[in-house]
Order: C-alpha cells, then sequence, then structure tokens
C-alpha cells in the first residue's frame, strides 16, 4: 500500500469514527479492531503487517486530527511483544486487545534482591502441584505494580538444570491473596519501584508463556524490547505536552492515565543531572565569574556536548544502514559520567545551599534531588560495571572471565536471604 | 551537520591510511625523529605529489585541492594514528591557513602554489618565551624603514620553524594594539634560529631571534590579530583530529597486547580490571572523536560558534590523549616504560599536543568565554 492510499483509508476511517466524547476504552477499542492502532503488528493481530515507515504515515495522520493512540505507557508494550512473539493463539486472543485499549496494566517481574545484574540468577520458585503452578519468592524494582493486572513472571522449575535453562516465563494474576505488593522507598525520598512477595500465589497452566525451562530466550525478548526503547516510560512523557492542550472527554482519561503513570518519576530527570540548569544556574548567582566553577562547567559541557554529538554519530550510521560502529554501545556508560559531572557541578555552584532541600533548597528543592538522585543513573538498566563488561566482551572483542555458575543451578553458589 | 563521514570521504581516509602504513612505520617515525629537521624530504614529496596533501586546504586558484577542514581533519585523524613526522601542522595547516587569512593576492599567489607543491615550507612563529601561545602578550617588534620592515625579538615553540623556508612572524609596529604579520627568510642577517630540546622529538620546535631582520608586510598593517585567532581555532581543531587518531591507535595496540599477554594462566584482556579500564578508555576516544568531528563540520557549515568548539573539541582531545597514553602504558606494564617498546612515542605526541596552542585548562577558560548565547548539542 502506498502513502497516498494510507492516508486515504485513515482519513475516510477517523471521520467516520473518531469521536473525543467518547470513553477512552470505547475510543480505543474502535481503534484497535480497525487495525489503524498499531498498523505494523501482523493482520491476524490487530495490526496490518505495515513497515515502520507506512506505520508513520498512519500516526501522522492521527496525530492531525488529535486522535489518542493505543495504550502505552508502563511497560505493556513490552508485554505486548513477547507475547506477540512467544505467546500461544490463547494468549494473544486474552491479552492483547486489552494491553492496547488501556483496559489492563500490566508490571515486569525480573529482578530480585539475590539477582540484580545476574538476572538469570532467580531463585523464585513455581512448582507445579494439583494441575497449578504455586509460586513463592520475592521480586524487586517491579515499576506499577501496586495498580498492575498482569505480571511478566521469571521463574525457576528446574532446580537441576544449568542457571539459564531452568528458568520458565509466565504471565501471573496480580489480583490474587498470594501476591502482596508493597511500595520500594529510595533514598531520595520518592517510592517509584514496589517490591512484590509470592506466596503460594497461583499461575494457571495455560499461562505459561514458551516451553518449559525456555523463560530466559522469553526474557529476553522483552529485554530486548526495552533497550530498543519500546517502554512507555518516554513515549509517555512526550504525551503529556500533548495530551494537555485537548478537551474531550477521550483526552481527559488519556491526561489522567499518563499522570497516574507518570508521577512516581517526576524525579527521572534530576537523575540524569539536569544539564540544562547548569549554565543559567552559574550565570544567575554569578558563581560563574569564579574560575573553578568556570573549570568544572566547562568540563561537563564537554563531556554532555560529545556525549550527544556520539549518539548522534551512532542515529546517522544507522539510518544509512551502516554498520554500528562503538559509539552506539556507549550511551548508557557516557550518561552515567554526565550525570555524576552535573551533580558536582550543581554542589559547586549552589555552596551551602547544597545543604538544603524542598522549600528552602535551591531551585525549589530541585538541586537537592538531583544531588540524591544521580547515583541511581549508574546502576539502574545495567550498572556501569556490566555496561563496561558488555563493551569490552562485544565491542573491544576481549575474552570472558571464567565462570563459575555452569552446571546444575542446586550447586551454584547464591545469596542466602 | 551531517555526524557521517561521506563514501568519498571514507575512501581518502583509506588510502590515506594504506600510504600512511607504507611510509610512517614506527621504524621511519624513530628515523626520522633523530634528524634536526625531523621529517623525510622524500616522504614530504610524495605527499605533495601523489595524494596533494600539502595543498589540501589550498584554494584550486592557487595550486592546491581546495578541500575543507573536514578533509584536512581525516589527513590529520590518519597522521596521528601512524605518528607520521612531518611539518604538515606547522606549515600546510598553520602557515596556509594564515596566508589565506592575511595575504593579499598577489602574496598568495607568490606563496600558496609552492607550499601545494611540497617545494616550500612554511613556518607561523607567534608564540614567545614569556606569554606562551598567548596572541595578545606578543612584544616582537617591527619598525618601519622605507617601503619594508625590520623585526626585533624573539619568538620560541615555533612549530616546523627548523625546516621552514619561509617564516610568517606575528609582531607589534610601534606601540599598536593591532598585531601585524610579516615574512622572514631563515637566512636573512640579524636572524639566529635553533632547534629547541623537546619532550616530544616526532614534533619539532624552534626558537628564532631577531636582530633589526628584513622582513616584508603580509597584508595590511595591525590587522592581523583576527586572521592569527581564526588560524589557531581552525589549528586546534586540526590537532584535536591528530589527537583522537593518536588514542584510537594507542587503544588499539594495546587491545592488541592485552589479548597476547599471559598472566597467571590467563590473557590479562580476560581480568576485569584491564576490561573496564580499556572501556573507558573507548568512551573517551569516541567522545573526543565526536567532538573534534563535529567542530570540523562546523567550520565547513560556517558556524558562528566555532572559536567555543574549537576549544571545546581541544579541551577534550587533551585529556583524553594523555589519559590514554597514560593507560596505554599502564597495561603494558614494564615493557610499555621501555624506550624499544613504541607506547613511548605517542605518549611524548600525547603531551606536547596537550601543551600546544593551550593546555586543556587554557581552552575550557577560553570555552566559557566564548559561551554561545544558546547552548550547542
Amino acid at each position: 500500500m502506498n502513502e497516498d492510499a494510507i492516508r486515504t483509508e485513515v482519513r475516510a476511517w477517523l471521520e467516520a469514527n473518531w469521536d473525543s466524547s467518547l470513553s477512552l476504552v470505547e475510543w480505543r477499542s474502535r481503534l484497535v479492531d480497525s487495525g489503524w492502532g498499531m498498523p505494523e503488528w501482523p493482520r491476524a493481530w490487530y495490526g496490518r503487517d505495515f513497515s515502520s515507515a507506512q506505520a508513520r504515515v498512519v500516526q501522522q495522520e492521527l496525530a492531525k486530527v488529535g486522535a489518542v493512540g493505543v495504550a502505552r505507557t508502563g511497560i505493556r508494550l513490552l508485554a505486548a511483544a513477547t507475547l506477540l512473539e512467544h505467546g500461544s493463539d490463547a494468549h494473544k486472543t486474552k491479552f492483547l486487545r486489552p494491553i492496547l485499549t488501556g483496559a489492563d496494566t500490566w508490571c515486569q517481574l525480573f529482578s530480585e534482591p539475590g539477582s540484580g545484574s545476574d538476572l538469570a540468577g532467580a531463585t523464585t520458585r513455581a512448582d507445579f502441584k494439583d494441575e497449578r503452578w504455586i509460586v513463592n519468592g520475592q521480586k524487586l524494582w517491579t515499576t506499577s505494580a501496586h495498580h498492575a493486572d498482569w505480571g511478566l513472571l521469571l521463574a525457576r522449575t528446574d532446580w537441576d538444570a544449568p542457571k539459564h535453562e531452568g528458568l520458565s516465563f509466565f504471565v501471573i494474576d496480580m489480583h490474587q491473596p498470594g501476591v502482596t505488593v508493597q511500595p520500594l522507598k529510595q533514598m531520595n525520598g520518592h517510592a517509584s519501584f514496589n517490591q512484590v512477595f509470592f506466596s503460594d500465589a497461583v499461575v494457571d497452566p495455560e499461562h505459561l508463556v514458551g516451553k518449559l525451562g525456555n523463560g530466559w530466550a522469553v526474557a529476553m525478548t522483552t529485554l530486548a524490547h526495552e533497550r530498543r526503547g519500546a517502554d512507555g516510560m518516554r513515549s509517555g512523557a512526550a504525551d503529556v505536552g500533548t495530551a494537555a492542550s485537548r478537551t474531550g472527554r477521550v483526552h481527559d482519561e488519556e491526561r489522567k492515565e499518563i499522570e497516574t503513570v507518570m508521577a512516581p518519576y517526576t524525579w527521572y530527570p534530576q537523575r540524569a543531572g539536569r544539564v540544562d540548569l547548569a549554565v543559567p544556574r552559574a550565570k544567575e548567582t554569578g558563581r560563574i565569574d569564579d574560575p573553578t566553577v568556570q573549570q568544572e562547567l566547562a568540563k561537563l559541557l564537554i563531556l554532555s556536548s560529545s556525549a550527544e554529538w556520539t549518539a548522534r554519530r551512532a542515529r546517522a550510521t544507522q539510518q544509512l544502514g551502516k554498520p554500528q560502529g562503538p559509539e552506539g554501545s556507549l550511551g548508557k556508560l557516557a550518561a552515567s559520567h554526565v550525570a555524576r559531572a552535573a551533580a558536582r557541578v550543581h554542589t559547586l555552584i549552589a555552596c551551602a545551599e547544597a545543604l538544603l532541600s524542598g522549600v528552602d533548597g535551591a531551585e525549589h528543592g530541585v538541586i537537592a534531588e538531583i544531588l540524591l538522585s544521580v547515583p541511581a543513573v549508574s546502576i539502574a538498566g545495567g550498572t556501569d560495571e556490566i555496561q563496561r563488561n558488555i563493551i569490552a566482551e562485544r565491542v573491544l572483542q576481549m575474552p570472558k572471565e571464567p565462570r563459575f555458575d555452569t552446571g546444575p543451578f542446586r550447586d551454584i553458589p547464591r545469596n542466602t536471604q | 551537520m551531517r555526524f557521517h563521514f561521506t563514501d568519498e570521504q571514507t575512501q581518502f581516509r583509506d588510502t590515506l591510511r594504506r600510504f600512511l602504513q607504507t611510509v610512517s612505520p614506527t621504524t621511519a617515525v624513530r628515523r626520522a625523529m633523530v634528524t634536526e629537521s625531523g621529517y623525510d624530504a622524500a616522504v614530504w614529496k610524495r605527499m605533495a605529489h601523489e595524494l596533494g596533501l600539502n595543498g589540501l586546504v589550498i584554494p584550486e586558484q592557487y595550486g592546491g585541492a581546495g578541500f575543507g577542514l573536514v578533509e584536512l581533519c581525516i589527513a590529520m585523524e590518519e597522521m596521528g594514528r601512524s605518528l607520521l613526522c612531518a611539518p604538515f601542522l606547522g606549515s600546510s595547516v598553520l602557515a596556509t591557513y594564515m596566508i589565506r587569512l592575511a595575504a593579499t593576492d598577489d602574496q598568495k599567489q607568490r606563496m600558496l602554489p609552492a607550499l601545494a607543491a611540497g617545494e616550500s615550507i612554511a613556518a607561523l612563529a607567534f608564540a614567545e618565551r614569556n606569554g606562551g601561545f598567548d596572541a595578545s602578550s606578543i612584544s616582537t617588534l617591527a619598525a618601519r624603514v622605507g617601503d619594508r620592515y625590520v623585526l626585533t625579538g624573539e619568538k620560541f615553540y615555533v612549530l616546523d620553524g627548523m625546516s621552514a623556508d619561509a617564516l610568517l612572524v606575528v609582531a607589534r609596529i610601534g606601540v599598536s594594539d593591532g598585531l601585524s604579520l610579516f615574512l622572514v627568510r631563515p637566512d636573512a642577517k640579524g636572524l639566529t634560529r635553533r632547534a629547541l630540546e623537546v619532550i616530544d622529538p616526532t614534533r619539532k620546535l624552534a626558537g628564532i631571534t631577531f636582530d633589526r631582520v628584513d622582513a616584508e608586510l603580509i597584508g595590511d598593517a595591525d590587522t592581523a590579530a583576527p586572521a592569527l585567532e581564526r588560524t589557531l581555532d581552525l589549528g586546534n581543531i586540526a590537532l584535536a583530529n591528530e589527537m583522537v587518531g593518536g588514542a584510537a591507535r594507542l587503544l588499539e595496540d594495546t587491545l592488541a597486547y592485552t589479548k597476547m599477554r599471559v598472566q597467571f594462566g590467563r590473557a590479562i584482556a580476560s581480568f576485569q580490571a584491564v576490561k573496564h579500564r580499556c572501556a573507558e578508555m573507548l568512551l573517551s576516544v569516541e567522545l573526543a572523536k565526536s567532538a573534534a568531528y563535529f567542530a570540523a563540520e562546523a567550520v565547513d557549515e560556517g558556524r558562528a560558534d566555532v572559536d567555543y568548539l574549537s576549544s571545546l573539541a581541544k579541551a577534550c582531545a587533551s585529556e583524553t590523549y594523555l589519559q590514554t597514553a597514560i593507560d596505554a602504558i599502564q597495561l603494558h606494564g614494564g615493557i610499555g616504560f621501555t624506550f624499544d617498546q613504541d607506547t613511548h612515542l605517542w605518549f611524548k605526541r600525547a603531551k606536547s599536543s596537550e601543551v600546544l596552542f593551550g593546555d586543556a585548562t587554557w581552552h575550557r577558560r577560553r570555552m566559557m568565554q566564548r559561551l554561545p548565547a544558546k547552548e550547542v548539542a
């Protein structure tokens, strides 16, 4: 289908169907069933087998009339992508539509207190008893678990198999007595994540995704989509501005949806160091005349600009369809350096005010929030140490270290809780 | 901004790399660096005749190739990789840009074609013993005698000053606030020059004293300061690109060594302490490359913040090159501190490049003085 044909057809459909007085779920149901909500998905599952270029055309037409798109917040699209690739037809029939309409919310139950960087060392167990899976254990850093309907669960089903081969992937119903969700308060005072406790929680046998013992491969699919930025964190943030300016029931409900999801993450920009505040604050406070401030500020600008240009180089290479150079693997590590340098500069600029937070603090506490949030950057989404391993082994082709986690999982040394 | 090299530019890079692998292996570097002139005249001629490198940024009307700074910087990066010993930065970059920016058309006609053909080498003498590379403290004096001038004073840190047959000297006419540019022949009466003892034998510097030396005014009197500043901006960007080439090479050689070197029954490249250092080296080198590439492209795109970007790129490259060299020696262990092993050749170039035309601290201060109203990137 060429671009003009797509535009004509989408316009005609929107003319007949787009109505901002509908409820959010009502509207999205129409959109999803029409195949215009996720045109890059397969025809059999709410899509049209479109290329990403064709899908962009559809997106543009929706944006022109201000039509709300499918639900994207949270990890729901990671769940959808995982189920599309590994789920059975029954899974797809049951889960995909409410994911896209926003009727159901999802969370990802991978990290544990005992396995952070070493995700495959999960010890949450699923045992098959009386024709059901019984789950026991604890998950951590779970976004949205407190309002999630379903969870993507990575659990150990075979303790005698090697580490990566004893894991299975399930969809678990979060609304049941065996699942307890508690907020996890962070050092910066926010509670953006949860810990989830499983005590004889139950999973229907048909909610196993992929084959028994193949959970690691399924989880890798989820993580690959997360790395590609398919989660709703960024797109959600971008949508806030658009949604704010529009009226009608569907927009009101979308705004509420985004606000609910984004509320725990107001500190994310601060986590990255807020380089944008450095020069303006140095000027406002007059600290820019201090030679030490100048030096540190210049170091920060060099770091943040060169990191941005490195990312642009990576994008340009990608767009040309050329083989990716090392510049594509460095963004995460560069971001850690930038955030730390920014925290240092903000401290220098603030002087004694760096002692204060909240209403007494510089920029009404934003600077304090930077100082207390930056330590997360070099941990979340893969620690700096893991990033350096990845760069060394995959980019620089350096040999792996000897491993001590082969053989039956039962015999591998692990954390005692 | 494109953020990538064109296919033609990549071909140019490949051609150059092959050429430099032939003419500038470290055996050739070691031969050239112990000579007073510091370069191989036969290679210099081949650079001009076979590749047109010497006149890369000389306009075609003056016998050059008429390329922009991006192409020049590709050449610089490759020369930095191979540690080429040649008066390229002094003559084909600094002196060439200074002539382009300051000289009259007639003077360009007289000087540039010879530079492009590899028949002449020019050096830009601006730094002095007291003020270093800070142009504002230039005190060499020019006095008018008829339609010519005589120069008195001393120039120091003159890059490729010993090999040059044309010296472009920046001086003040009387007590003028402005700077003027003069052409002086090194064999002129009253001129003495000597090779300075340097820490980096691959980059030669001269000290030159002038005692009422006959000189020709280049361009207009008292107007050379902006041309000098622009020349140094372009020179710093070129140097930054040379530096990232050297740093990338150091990283590659170090990686190869760590993969080969066995201790405790395993290649040392398998130790995390080594891997993590290498990962940080790669990050640092790629960031410095991005800054150096961006600054070069900014010049060819005619951006107004070249002064800021030039200092940014040079400060970034200075820290990166030296740190990469320090890490390279560290990861080579004891052998890295020996004269026979090659790492110290790049270490010395890293050190001299760090200081040449202002160190990182100096350029960071200048960056903040030239901070654009609207920040880049």
